[in-house]
């Protein structure tokens, strides 16, 4: 200890006197070269060769110079900040080439910071529950794989069956209307505002005041009772659910979130207890979850499932509900239990079931997966493909900085030489080379994180609304920690090529070596690296024509229906005003009245789920045909239509008629079926006339039976990319439905009357929300935007690839030929021709092209196998993306390579023979 | 070819601290570089010849330790130069070394020796 603190003050001394050391160890060695001088004189050798001698056997000089200099530095940090401060040196004399450099370093690691912000926001970053990696998802499946619904009776059985689960909850998630509670919005001074008046200024209650008596559509899930011990999330004022609150006949109460808390209720400190309305019904709010807690996705407000079934028969019981499902469930493993031994005994226990329910369960199992897979394990895939697709970006960049790097060390082939023979050791001259190009690529890294920012909010923004943990994607810790890393690689990446070069490079041959000399190794590295890039971004650029490709005919898929100049809204009558059908009809009535008089509607529809959208389906069979087994009957997606909906929208009507004005409730029952139906159950037959039942029966026990009307063309209901369902329409007006979506077709901008038409709603019942107001066009557009996404990611990363390696091709190409200046010279002089001269250099160049672009093929033959899930139409291997690459690559490489072999063209042969 | 001789320096380095420490013990008077080169060269008969140039990181070496110091004074020919001497603690630690030189010829003799 004593003698480290020693050495670490006789260290400080030197550095107080630096400069007279170096001064003083130069003098002795002076001194010890003079006495070895004088030394060999008296041996009898001539003076001059007598210092030569004394300079031989002293060894090293400048080497041992810096090793006693060493010897004293604290060193590694000391040649740090030297080779630092000579590399940034460099870097401002040649500014062009520092720019373009730190330009293309940029641009890769930007990309790929971008990218990896996303893949750590949603796939690496934990979930934020305490006890995250023991929550699962348990979700039934059809035998085919295909993700049905949890059903109730089912996950009580699980619930009570399981032993592998500390908690096992089940959640039904659905929009609800939220009002201030029945008889606030009447009188002056509710007792409830005042309470919150008297904790907030004045200026915060009136605008809470006003929000409160706006009705308002919000994300609620109905849970059951132990579904907040599952996240393990505590109630921050008041409570959560207990096992009582499940019960039949509970009273209704709700918890609600911490945002909603704030945003809506102004941070009402006395907000447990107080009544709320949800659906028009009175609710009390037992607790204010803890800041933060939105599960599912946006949920504000969660209740017990004292009323579990969707608001259509708001009496059935639906915990003996076993073939209809509309849960989801989640749990909570037992500590010790794997994910694997959870799913071994569910799958003992819906066996079981399936046994003794065949009627309804013959087609329904089960799958257990962690939570973070059932949230992020669709994507996770595209996520990884992307970031695989930015890594080739990036190493194209790195191929291209190296390129510039190789070229520019061969300019300063001179002054490293130069260095070496003053005795610069090898390591330090590859160091320092290693040192230059790592702050070429930090100050990249700098410059990518900008980009990166900039980039990410462009990313957020094209991905789809409903991308799982959108709202977590930001450039946090673990990012700033990749580009960094990322950074330091990509630095040695590039720097590696050079330094590796310099350093097998002898001394003799680079002294000798004029700046014409060609150093054939360093020329087939540049060549490799040509090589590569053209194979890294004909891959990209051919998984980017794929999805263009696909992303056309995903376009150019005929929706069935014309979205253009059509607004589209959403309003759910709620509340003790709507207490039968015929009040729904009434109200629907008076919202098409009052749509269509506003002026630049043309004329107005409605229907309970709009195309594009996921909603309800039910099972039919046809009368007078031989009866089948409950689970065998077809399946049609559930429609409920207003007579003007097919008009409105330009659904063609194929047979018969649609609904009209006379289809009421006292009128015979009348359905109108979809193109898919009339085909797939009525084949060869005219279904105009027959009757079906959906499984209903009247009073008497006997079916209830519809009569079909019509015939309408197919829409495409779930997207784009899938084939158009069954589906059956019933009339809006004869059995409504709860909840419609307006459409009316404009002929003006649709958007331009979405306040217009929002007024003209609220006018009638002014508890009643309004939602959902979108052009009909931006529905389509949402639709297809996760494929947009994919393409226009895809396609950025292929288009830089594209730049940067016709960059690199055009830089190595100019560089050849400005080194072979001398070269072509003679040859024209020869009496080489201008063809041939051309020719010799595009041949050079292509040939690099060429074998790049034929690696490529290859590796994309074998590569895009991974894109086949998010291709629409098109094979993996489509031979005309393919072509139309290969051949875009080919031009550019031509391009690139002729712009230089023209400048080799002008070469004049006196000249160049001249310029020596 | 400069590598391997950088290498076998760094072997020597242990004994060449030790040859210049005892050079420098065996010395009254303070000797300069260039001396302490001619006079390991003299005392191992023209065997040991010290590669010259690393003489002078070792000094440096030696000094930080602390086991050598330097003053600068002039030479017979009126040369600016830095003489070193041996400090004590610079003795003890050539004690040290011989001691450990000893015990590992002591060790090698024995293995060497004919059974």
């Amino acid at each position: 200890m004593l003698s480290f603190m020693g050495r670490f003050l006789r260290r400080l001394r030197y550095y107080k006197g630096r400069i007279g050391f170096s001064r003083d160890l130069e003098d002795e060695i002076r001194f010890h070269l003079a006495m070895k001088t004088e030394a060999k004189i008296a041996e009898g050798l001539p003076p001059d060769q007598a210092a030569l001698k004394a300079r031989q056997e002293f060894g090293n000089h400048t080497l041992i110079r810096e090793e006693s200099n060493n010897m004293w530095a604290y060193r590694s940090f000391e040649t740090l900040s030297q080779d630092l401060r000579f590399g940034l040196r460099t870097m401002f004399r040649n500014p062009g080439f520092t720019t373009t450099a730190v330009l293309t370093a940029a641009l890769g690691i930007g990309a790929n910071t971008a990218i990896f912000s996303v893949v750590n926001a949603v796939l690496l970053r934990p979930l934020p529950y305490p006890e995250a990696g023991r929550i699962a998802a348990i979700e039934e499946i059809s035998e085919e794989g295909k993700r049905i619904q949890v059903t109730p009776a089912n996950f009580l059985d699980w619930r009570a069956q399981n032993t592998v689960f500390t908690h096992l909850a089940a959640i039904f998630a659905r929009h609800a209307t939220i009002s201030t509670a029945a008889g606030d919005a009447d009188t002056d001074a509710p007792p409830g505002s005042l309470a919150g008046g008297n904790s907030t200024p004045g200026s915060t209650t009136g605008s809470t005041a006003a929000t409160s008596a706006d009705a308002e559509r919000i994300d609620l899930a109905m849970t059951s009772a132990d579904f907040f011990e599952v996240f393990g999330v505590q109630a921050e004022q008041g409570r959560l659910f207990v096992a009582e609150d499940e019960m039949a006949g509970h009273p209704a109460i709700a918890v609600i979130s911490h945002g909603l808390w704030q945003r809506r209720f102004g941070s009402d400190s006395r907000m447990v207890g107080k009544s709320i309305n949800i659906d028009g019904n009175p609710c009390t709010v037992v607790g204010i979850a803890a800041d933060g807690f939105h599960y599912p996705d946006k949920t504000e407000v969660w209740v017990p499932p004292y009323r579990l079934a969707p608001a259509t028969r708001p009496s059935m019981d639906v915990s003996q509900v076993r073939g209809f499902g509309f849960l989801s469930a989640v749990a909570l493993l037992k500590p010790g239990v794997s994910i694997r031994q959870a799913a071994d005994e569910m799958e003992v226990i819906t066996g079981r079931l399936r046994q003794q329910y065949p009627e309804t369960n013959n087609n329904r199992f089960d799958r257990v997966v962690s939570l973070h897979q059932y949230l992020v394990g669709d994507i996770s895939t595209l996520l990884w493909l992307l970031l695989g697709a930015v890594g080739f970006v990036l190493l194209i960049a790195c191929a291209n900085v190296a390129n510039l790097m190789l070229v520019r060390a061969t300019a300063r082939q001179r002054e490293i030489a130069v260095r070496t023979a003053l005795g610069a050791s090898r390591l330090r001259i590859m160091r320092q080379l290693l040192t230059e190009s790592v702050a070429l690529s930090s100050a990249g890294g700098l410059s990518g994180l900008l980009l990166a920012w900039w980039g990410l909010n462009l990313i957020t923004g094209l991905l789809p609304k409903e991308f799982p943990r959108l709202a977590g994607i930001n450039v946090d810790l673990p990012v700033l920690w990749f580009t960094a890393a990322v950074s330091l690689t990509t630095g040695v990446l590039f720097g590696l090529a050079p330094a590796w070069q310099i350093s097998k490079a002898s001394l003799q041959e680079s002294l000798k070596e004029d700046s014409r000399g060609s150093g054939s190794t360093r020329s087939k590295l540049r060549g490799l690296l040509v090589v590569s890039q053209v194979t890294l971004s004909l891959t990209l650029l051919i998984g980017a024509g794929l999805l263009f490709r696909s992303f056309l005919r995903l376009r150019s898929v005929s929706a069935g229906f014309d979205p253009d100049h059509v607004l589209t809204l959403y309003v759910s009558p709620s509340g003790p005003n709507f207490p039968d059908d015929a009040s729904f009809v009434a109200y629907y009535r008076q919202v098409e009245d009052r749509l269509a008089a506003i002026p630049g509607v043309e004329s107005v529809g409605a229907v309970n789920t709009l195309p594009l959208g996921n909603g309800p389906t039910f099972a039919f069979r046809v009368e007078g045909r031989a009866p089948l087994p409950v689970d065998q009957w077809p399946f049609a997606n559930y429609r409920n239509a207003t007579p003007d909906y097919f008009q409105t929208l330009k659904i063609p009507m194929v047979r018969g008629r649609g609904f009209e004005q006379r289809d009421t409730a006292s009128s015979p029952l009348v359905v109108v079926i979809n193109q898919t139906v009339a085909d797939q159950d009525f084949a060869g037959e005219d279904p105009i006339g027959k009757r079906v039942n959906f499984g209903g029966v009247n009073p008497k026990k006997e079916p209830i039976w519809w009569q079909i009307i019509g015939v309408v063309g197919n829409i495409h209901n779930l997207s784009l990319d899938e084939a158009p369902s069954p589906e059956i329409y019933m009339p809006a007006y004869q059995d409504p439905f709860p909840g419609q979506s307006f459409v009316m077709r404009t002929s003006i901008d649709p958007g331009t009357l979405a306040a217009t038409a929002r007024q003209r709603i609220r006018e009638i019942d002014r508890g009643q929300p309004v939602s959902e107001i979108y052009p009909m066009k931006t529905l389509v557009g949402n639709s297809i935007s996760q494929p947009r996404f994919n393409l226009i990611l895809l396609g950025i990363f292929g288009v830089i690839a594209l730049i940067l390696s016709a960059a690199g091709i055009y830089g190595v190409m100019a560089f050849a030929v400005s080194r072979r200046t001398h070269e072509i010279g003679i040859r024209v002089a020869l009496g080489a021709g201008s063809r041939d001269v051309l020719l010799m250099v595009l041949g050079q160049g292509m040939l690099m092209a060429g074998i790049g672009i034929g690696v490529g093929v290859i590796a994309s033959l074998v590569l895009t196998r991974y894109l086949s899930s998010l291709l629409f139409g098109i094979g993996t291997t489509d031979p005309i993306t393919f072509g139309v690459i290969v051949l875009l690559l080919a031009l550019v490489a031509l391009l690139a390579c002729y712009i230089p072999a023209r400048r080799g063209l002008k070469i004049d042969p006196m000249r160049a023979l001249r310029y020596e | 070819m400069e590598r391997a001789t950088r290498k076998k320096a760094e072997m020597m380095q242990g004994t060449l601290d030790m040859l210049i420490l005892r050079t420098l013990d065996r010395n009254a008077s303070p000797m300069h570089g260039y001396g302490i080169a001619q006079y390991i060269h003299r005392l191992s008969r023209e065997v040991l010849r010290v590669e010259e140039g690393s003489l002078y990181p070792a000094l440096q070496r030696l000094a930080i330790n602390g086991w050598v110091k330097s003053e600068w004074g002039v030479s017979d020919k009126n040369h600016r130069v830095r003489f070193y001497t041996l400090t004590a603690a610079g003795r003890k630690q050539l004690q040290r070394e011989v001691d450990d030189f000893e015990t590992v010829l002591e060790a090698m003799r024995r293995v060497l020796q004919p059974a």
